[in-house]
């Protein structure tokens, strides 16, 4: 497979973007692999957390918008504590989250979530599980 | 000694044993917990995004209610927790957008209130040498797993309520009460929080972990501080004993009972039958109840 790699990935606008609103800077991630390898839920991902940083190094903002990654964080914040160059991809995947939600795209209905679970669960997770979801 | 209180909105309603045995177990040590005249949800998430200053007015809102009633708020929930600690900091912090966000809430908050959980009220303020001399019923030959999760520890340079990677306070608590903690793998890892809301499987798995962790250090007991926690670590548990790996459930209970319990409160007003895991038999085993 031949990758042709210009300035116009590089520097992707999408990417900038998702750098302002999440204060990342993708550059610093220097591919250790120690964020997935915390990450209790990057066996279920299709891009994990180290490979999300990469595709976004490289301007590739698409395959990563297309994976179910973002959906499932749990933000537990050990990809960040186990990051050397202290990069916080639960930011990145949130900031991406924020910015499907916002174009009115989610993956979750609110019809969709039971209603046994509605009315046992933790308040806290309904609150924050629309947070996540829906916006 | 009176120390504000944020209960939050699950400790006020399917976590209300938690809340109860924790406002019992505080007047057995010496202090009083003064629920916060008026309170709002914290939120349940804090923002990941620095762009996302909107999310943080609700724990602003409480946090300013809180500067109206004292220097101190303590709070039971590892998330609510989480989430006023770190949007206070904000406040404290930044003053750009601590303008921004008094500018929302028609407050002149400055975030000077000091967060304190529960459990650092036990350490610092009550002492745990207090606690064990008040205890009255020990949790004798109880080998207790102490499941911190996530919330309580993360990010260590805004939460620092102990050590990050090997955290004691809450070993600590349950052997002056004294149970036996174990040390288990997966005390600090996720247990799939609100994925509970669209994702069995995953929350399964997680919870599935922490607790064959627990049980595989010889755990009897699995200990919480967060409703979530405790919601997913229950549901899970019979799935995970179905799955057939040789796991027999365990009993899982809030800190706070276990609290009440050695201090001596009545275990009828525990709150243990609505826990959803029994843990009356391995109370009799060990000659408690
Ligand atoms: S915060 Fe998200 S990406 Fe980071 S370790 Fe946790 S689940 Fe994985
Ligand atoms: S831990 Fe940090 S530096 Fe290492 S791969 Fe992950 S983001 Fe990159």
């Amino acid at each position: 497979m031949k990758i042709r790699l210009g300035n116009e990935d590089i520097q992707s606008a999408s990417v900038r973007r998702l750098e302002r609103i999440t204060g990342e800077d993708v550059k610093r991630c220097y591919q250790c692999g120690n964020c997935s390898g915390g990450c209790p839920v990057s066996y279920a991902m299709e891009i994990p957390p180290t490979k999300v940083m990469r595709f976004l190094q490289l301007g590739n903002i698409e395959e990563v918008q297309n994976a179910n990654s973002m959906w499932l964080c749990v933000g537990c914040l050990q990809c960040y504590s186990r990051c050397p160059q202290g990069v916080s991809v639960a930011a990145i995947l949130e900031g991406m989250r924020q910015e499907t939600l916002r174009k009115g795209e989610s993956r979750t209905e609110v019809k969709e979530v039971p209603f046994p679970f509605l009315k046992k669960a933790p308040q806290q997770a309904i609150v924050c599980g629309f947070r996540k979801f829906v916006g | 000694m009176k120390i504000p209180y944020y209960p939050g909105c699950t400790l006020n309603t399917v976590a209300k044993q938690f809340d109860t045995s924790a406002r019992e177990s505080a007047s057995s040590v010496g202090f009083e917990m003064k629920e916060l005249a008026q309170w709002n949800c914290c939120g349940a998430t804090f923002p990941l995004t620095p762009d996302n200053v909107i999310g943080l007015t609700a724990p602003a809102k409480v946090l300013s209610n809180a500067s109206k009633e004292g220097d101190t708020l303590t709070t039971l929930c590892a998330v609510c927790y989480n989430v006023l600690k770190r949007t206070n900091k904000v406040i404290r912090d930044n003053r750009e957008k601590r303008n921004v966000i008094n500018g929302f809430i028609e407050e002149e908050y400055d975030g000077s209130v000091n967060i304190l959980h529960y459990l650092e009220v036990l350490r610092d303020k009550v002492g745990f040498d207090k606690v064990k001399a008040s205890v009255k019923r020990p949790l004798k030959g109880i080998k207790a797993a102490t499941y911190y999760g996530c919330m309580l520890l993360r990010p260590f340079e805004d939460i620092g309520i102990d050590k990050a990677e090997r955290p004691t306070i809450f070993e600590d608590l349950l052997a002056a009460l004294g149970a036996e903690p174990v040390e288990f793998a997966n005390k600090i890892e996720c247990c799939g929080a609100h994925l509970a809301m669209n994702n069995e499987e995953v929350v399964t798995t997680l919870s599935g972990k922490v607790m064959t962790s627990a049980v595989g250090a010889g755990a009897e007991l699995i200990v919480t501080t967060c409703p979530l926690c405790q919601f997913n670590l229950e549901k899970s548990q019979p799935k995970v004993a179905e799955a057939g790996s040789g796991y027999s459930p365990v009993p899982v209970i809030y800190f706070t009972q276990a609290l009440g319990l050695a201090l001596g409160q009545d275990i009828a007003t525990l709150g243990f039958e609505k826990n959803s895991s029994d843990i009356m038999p391995l109370l009799k085993k060990k000659g408690i109840a």
